[in-house]
């Protein structure tokens, strides 16, 4: 009993004195929470995005449903849930089923993980990090504001994004049709790609904050860094190259633009979904929206400090870290949509020579770097980090003496290979 | 208590995920119970506190190793439930029902001669490592892995290696000197394609006549009433679509 409580809440206090009735309700109510603001978000997302890619592309965009059309995705959802269900006759009537779901499923579970709030701002100070009491009138238990903090805790998101890979691959197999399957294809090998140059730029982040669980990389982060007004967020310290990695990595995983080569409407009809209809259809897009809230939320606590930010009025100072989470989420889910109005489509082998040939070895390089100043900080810890001590200048010189080895020889191995495909005449 | 219902639904989704891969007709069928097999075993995982052991499980079995075979299957389009009255090789099923009645004899007689059979108590030397505390499974692991055993670890990654690139070294292995591909590869195969299809018509043609040397007598009249009634069927069905429209 013990170890399945640590499993599913971790260090939090909440569960300190065992499980009553008080600890029960308080769980419920955060599991409706993130559930109603997960599928809030996804509505005003939805919204968001049409707007903002008219406006990009000089027209109107939704107008009509509500004000400034704000519920046109609520009554898009309407309709697709009153909508006829067609099952065709060739598919796989049970996977064709299965395959909404298993989209749905994980794209819910990895929001458990995200903290949208707590003061994080002092470690040394309980009620600093990160943890929330509520009034007497209410219980007075203290939590974290998140749902679940395992210790293993981003493991469980790459478990789930490696679990929505089945739902995409699932749905254009059991489709019965040859443009869902080739679809589904694509999705396959792109996301088992990408998946490795995520985990490798993830690698980076456990190296500097020690932990897997995300209370502990948030947590990690707080306080102010250099000069005392750079923060100490992740995309800093680790030196901004694993943060683009995961970010072009993590628009691969989600399909979006300009990596949606799995629904490319001019080669496939709709892709791996062009057989779904009504509500099946609808999880598949719910499913998709809702990753981008995920994973832009991911990004903010692994790279962006998470909920940390000034406390700007004392009045409500819980409330601060929940409004700078989501102000750093919205700039996330603006650069997505920005990315879907502005870039073109990646060719396939062009997809494939970005994920193998440039952001893997660039983030096994960058993590090789990073292992090797966290040596130098274990073996001279007199050095502070500081960027100029002859301990850090050597192990400078080693590594790009290492990393120009090695990417010298990966170039050539490419080249090579080019050559070599050239003589045989193949024309990819 | 709760270890226990734990432990009784985990084992019930693991035998049935199991006995599903041998079972089912299709080999996507067999791929997604084989997943459920290995959903079980990463929960009993997490019931042990094995949480490290458990996500790994799940990233790297669930979410590559199957998604690969699934790859594989739909790439070469083997997707098709198969025959299983036919014995692809000879004595295969005899053979391997004999080794999988041994394995089994010698799997039980294993457990029940070992010391936790009588004493029920499990042989691990203890946990590891505390989660309340920073000794957790992550760090233990990666200590064991990093520095008692820290060859094997090398060997075993360099060893996959070899492996990835011997299949690529294999896969692309061509009998004989390798040709370059002519310029007008095209040319060549339109010309191919048209001899087929003249050799083709040549082949109808003689049929044709051939058939009608041979049944100067009644099969001429059964042809062309044959002929009569694929008229009518089609008359019927111009008529059908007309209604319709």
């Amino acid at each position: 009993m013990a170890g399945l409580t640590n499993t599913l809440a971790g260090l939090d206090p909440l569960f300190l004195n065992g499980v009553t009735l008080e600890v029960l309700i308080i769980v419920l109510v955060k599991v409706v929470i993130s559930f109603g603001v997960l599928l809030v978000s996804v509505m005003l997302m939805v919204w968001f995005e049409r707007k903002l890619v008219s406006d990009m592309q000089n027209r109107i965009g939704p107008n009509r449903a509500g004000p400034w059309g704000i519920l046109q995705t609520l009554a898009d959802g309407i309709k697709l849930f009153f909508k006829e269900d067609l099952q065709p006759d060739s598919s796989d009537p049970f996977v064709f089923k299965l395959a909404p779901y298993l989209s749905l499923i994980p794209a819910f579970l990895t929001f458990a993980i995200i903290p949208i709030g707590g003061n994080f701002s002092d470690p040394s100070d309980p009620s600093k990090t990160g943890i929330i009491t509520l009034p007497d009138w209410l219980g007075g238990e203290s939590t974290y504001l998140q749902l679940a903090d395992p210790p293993v805790g981003v493991l469980l998101f790459l478990a789930m994004s490696s679990i929505a890979v089945y739902g995409v691959m699932l749905a254009g197999w059991a489709s019965g049709s040859k443009y869902p399957l080739l679809g589904s294809v694509r999705a396959s090998a792109q996301m088992v790609s990408y998946e490795a140059a995520l985990g490798l730029s993830l690698a980076t982040i456990f190296l500097q904050s020690r932990s897997l669980s995300t209370h502990d990389i948030v947590a990690d982060q707080a306080g102010a860094g250099w000069l005392g007004i750079i923060p100490h967020w992740n995309v800093i310290v680790t030196g901004f190259v694993p943060f683009v990695v995961f970010l072009i990595a993590a628009t691969a995983e989600l399909n979006r633009p300009p990596f949606d080569l799995v629904e490319a409407e001019q080669e496939l009809v709709g892709g791996f979904h062009t057989e779904y209809s009504s509500i099946r259809f609808a999880m598949f897009f719910l499913a998709e929206f809702m990753n981008t809230v995920t994973l832009s939320a991911i990004m903010v606590t692994l790279f962006f400090g998470g909920p940390a930010g000034p406390i700007l009025w004392d009045g409500v100072a819980w409330l601060w870290p929940i409004l700078w989470f989501l102000l750093k989420l919205f700039v996330f889910l603006f650069t997505f949509v920005w990315f879907r109005a502005t870039l073109p489509r990646f060719r396939y082998d062009q997809l494939m020579d970005l994920g193998w040939k440039v952001l893997i070895p660039i983030s096994l390089g960058w993590f090789l770097f990073l292992a090797g100043r966290n040596v130098v900080d274990d073996r001279w810890p007199n050095t502070n980090g500081s960027l100029f001590s002859v301990e850090v200048l050597i192990l400078l010189g080693i590594t790009i003496a290492i990393l120009t080895v090695g990417a010298l020889l990966l170039y050539s191995a490419i080249r090579n290979a080019a050559e070599k495909r050239e003589l045989e005449e193949v024309t990819f | 208590m709760v270890e226990i219902i734990v432990f009784a639904v985990c084992a019930a989704i693991v035998l049935v995920g199991a006995v599903g891969v041998i079972a089912a007709r299709n080999p996507v069928h067999s791929a997604l119970f084989l997943i459920q097999t290995l959903f079980g075993m990463a929960v009993l995982f997490i019931s042990l506190e094995a949480h490290f052991l458990a996500a790994v499980q799940v990233v790297v079995y669930a979410g590559a190793i199957v998604i690969l075979f699934l790859f594989v299957i739909m790439l070469l389009g083997v997707d098709q439930a198969e025959d299983l009255n036919i014995e692809p090789i000879v004595g295969q099923r005899f053979i391997a029902f004999i080794v999988g009645a041994a394995t089994f004899v010698l799997m039980v007689a294993t457990l029940a001669g070992s010391s936790d059979a009588i004493t029920g108590q499990r042989q691990a030397t203890g946990p590891l490592g505390d989660e309340l505390t920073d000794n957790n499974n992550v760090r233990e692991l990666a200590e064991a892995l990093f520095t008692d055993y820290v060859f094997a670890f090398e060997a075993t990654a360099i060893l996959l290696t070899i492996a990835v690139v011997g299949a690529v070294v294999l896969a692309k292995r061509t009998s004989g000197e390798m040709l370059p591909v002519p310029q007008n590869t095209l040319e060549i195969r339109e010309a191919d394609y048209q001899a087929r299809v003249d050799a083709r018509a040549a082949e109808l043609e003689a049929n044709a006549a051939a058939a009608a040397e041979a049944g100067e007598d009644g099969s001429a009249e059964a042809s062309s009433a044959a002929a009569s009634d694929d008229d009518t069927a089609d008359d019927e069905m111009a008529d059908a679509e007309g209604g319709d429209a």
